[in-house]
């Protein structure tokens, strides 16, 4: 398990010490996930959510209406920086 | 593109679907709102929030995938691609992956390479395979300008976050710039004619990359390719791969190499710039996204929205071809925007002279329309008012000239041509009578000259004609003239 390349993907930073703490930990998780490969699944279908088959023949989808939207004050609001109107960020590219 | 090389392109647009809503949520996708406030918890990734699919995106997708020849999945699944990006508040953008909305298209364009001036010289049929075209979120906006501490911070406006996005992704089969010019503006213009999206690159609602790599001819092994981006416009798009090809070619042969990289185009300095390498590339780790059901398409509605299609342009210009007698290019402006051609159409159908049909609507009526910044169908100049305007220059009750001066006059008051050519006296005199009336007082009072012609002397004819012509005040019309002088004199 590189612990370094999912902490990286995450936008973690981790220590050595927490790399020597958290691999095993995740090793033994995935290692208990890997029981399920001990059952055949080859002529199962895969599952994408936790619908029943009457649930997954519902129609789920909405017209296509405009609904009130936050507006930009109440959008901003818990921003942890809002500028003229904007999400102020750290510099991007 | 120099001797030897040949280059491999394969091009993926982003075309923004014309819904009046986002693609999971209620809010509006209206262009130039003030920041920010087109958002709801949905969109702004807000905790807790569910996505629903806007039933719209399913049938402008439908719509799209069939006017480029793809097949529709009978089921597709949504998934969500995970990477961090200020302008993506979720952490993932809701996108399809492995099962896609459809995929396997084969579509036909009509491409030519171009010479110095830029005239294209010689269109040829093109088979294009489109791998795929899948629905996915748009991300929201990074912006700059006008923004306090720029070289500190970066700024979002989330009204673009969610807006419903159909990306279409080809095989690599291109071989020249031309060729990628030649289909974007293909899919620009098939988007547009079915209504599936106002594909306007200025407005970003259409937007492409394109993957350029070169090869030696015969090599049968891929090179490093590069992705190029911020291709703002189709010519900028051409003139980009034109000068990556260049700069591989010449990378290639001092040896120097290509890496994989994505370039973004430098419209300042007619150059292409590093953007990324690929050196971190990125790990999306797709998975199924669990809060939407997968999209199943039923064989009755994908019918359903077949039946309701619109003949497509390249049909109608072939068919504007054969039973119009128009030229290829002809057909193909006229065939260039969805209404022009409607007006065409039914303005030859009425006028029953499609050839002059198409002069007046290729020259007068489409730079009228250009000045003017309308499209045909808001025109004040009808096509039942082209078509009597035809008419009555085929009857020669008035000459060309006169026509042309009638059609602006139409075009910008919206009045009849009958009224028209009545305030302005063009109406001819092509009343036989009237012209015989006219032709006997010639007769009577050029006894000289009638006697002088009826010896042999022929070259008096005109000189008839320019007496008939004068005492008309020029309205009388000359082919009834001339037939009326041979028989008195
Ligand atoms: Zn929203």
């Amino acid at each position: 398990m590189d612990v370094r390349k999912v902490a990286h993907l995450a936008h973690l930073e981790i220590t050595d010490e927490e790399v020597e703490i958290y691999t095993p930990q995740m090793n033994s998780i995935v290692a208990y996930v890997e029981q399920l490969n001990e059952l055949d699944t080859s002529d199962v279908e895969p599952m994408l959510g936790g619908l029943t088959d009457e649930g997954a023949a519902t129609f789920a989808e909405r017209p296509d209406v405009p609904h009130d939207s936050l507006g930009q004050a109440n959008a901003l609001k818990e921003a942890p920086s809002a500028v003229e109107g904007h999400f102020q960020v750290p510099k991007v590219l | 593109m120099k001797e030897g090389w040949e280059a491999i392109i394969g091009m993926e647009i982003h075309a923004q679907l014309a819904t009046e809503t986002k693609i999971f949520c209620g809010c509006a996708t209206s262009f130039g709102e003030e920041p920010n406030s087109n958002t709801c918890p949905v969109c702004l990734g807000l905790p807790g929030a569910l996505p629903v699919l806007n039933e719209k995106v399913v049938e402008y997708g439908a719509k799209a995938a069939l006017a480029l020849g793809l097949n529709i999945n009978e089921t597709s699944i949504f998934s969500r691609k995970n990477y961090f990006y200020p302008d993506l508040p979720k952490g993932y953008q809701i996108s399809q992956y492995d099962k896609p909305f459809s995929s396997n298209g084969e579509l036909v364009i009509m491409t030519s390479e171009r010479d110095d001036s830029g005239r294209a010289h010689d269109w040829q049929p093109m088979k294009i395979h489109i791998e795929r075209m899948h629905l996915e979120e748009d991300a929201g906006k990074n912006v700059h300008e006008g923004l306090p501490e720029t070289d500190k911070y970066s700024y979002i406006d989330l009204n673009r976050a969610g807006t419903p996005l159909g990306e279409i992704v080809t095989a690599p089969d291109f071989r020249s710039s031309w060729q990628a010019y030649d289909y974007v503006n293909h899919v620009r213009r098939v988007l547009q004619w079915v209504g599936a999206s106002d594909a306007d690159m200025e407005k970003g609602n259409l937007r492409c990359e394109a993957n350029v790599s070169v090869r030696p001819i015969g090599q049968e092994k891929f090179n490093n390719k590069v992705e190029l981006k911020n291709l703002n416009s189709v010519r900028f798009m051409q003139k980009a791969i034109e000068f990556e090809i260049a700069r591989q070619i010449e990378a290639h042969e001092s040896g120097e190499g290509v890496s994989q990289e994505t370039r973004l185009w430098d419209e300042k300095n007619n150059r292409t710039r590093v953007m990324r390498s690929k050196e971190d590339a990125h790990d999306y780790r797709y998975f199924p996204e669990p809060d939407l059901q997968p999209l199943v398409v039923s064989h009755a509605f994908v019918e359903s929205v077949k039946a309701s299609m619109p003949e497509l342009p390249d049909a109608m210009r072939d068919r504007f071809m054969d039973e119009f007698g128009l030229s290829f290019d002809d057909a193909s402006q006229i065939i260039g925007e969805r209404s022009l051609a409607k007006f065409y159409e039914d303005a030859a159908r009425t006028s029953g002279n499609p050839r002059t049909t198409a002069n007046f609507v290729l020259s007068e009526f489409v730079r009228e329309l250009n000045n003017s910044g309308k499209s045909a169908d808001q025109a004040l100049l009808t096509s039942f008012e082209l078509a009597a305007l035809v008419k009555t220059l085929d009857a020669g009750a008035i000459n060309n000239n006169q026509a042309k001066e009638v059609l602006v006059e139409v075009f910008n008051t919206g009045k009849t041509v009958a009224e028209v050519i009545n305030e302005k006296g063009f109406e001819q005199i092509s009343d036989v009578s009237s012209i015989e009336k006219i032709v006997d007082d010639i007769i009577q009072n050029n006894e000289n000259q009638v006697t002088a012609y009826r010896g042999g002397n022929e070259k008096l004819f005109g000189f008839f004609v320019g007496q008939v012509m004068k005492a008309s005040q020029g309205k009388a019309n000359p082919k009834i003239v001339n037939e009326v002088l041979k028989a008195k004199l």
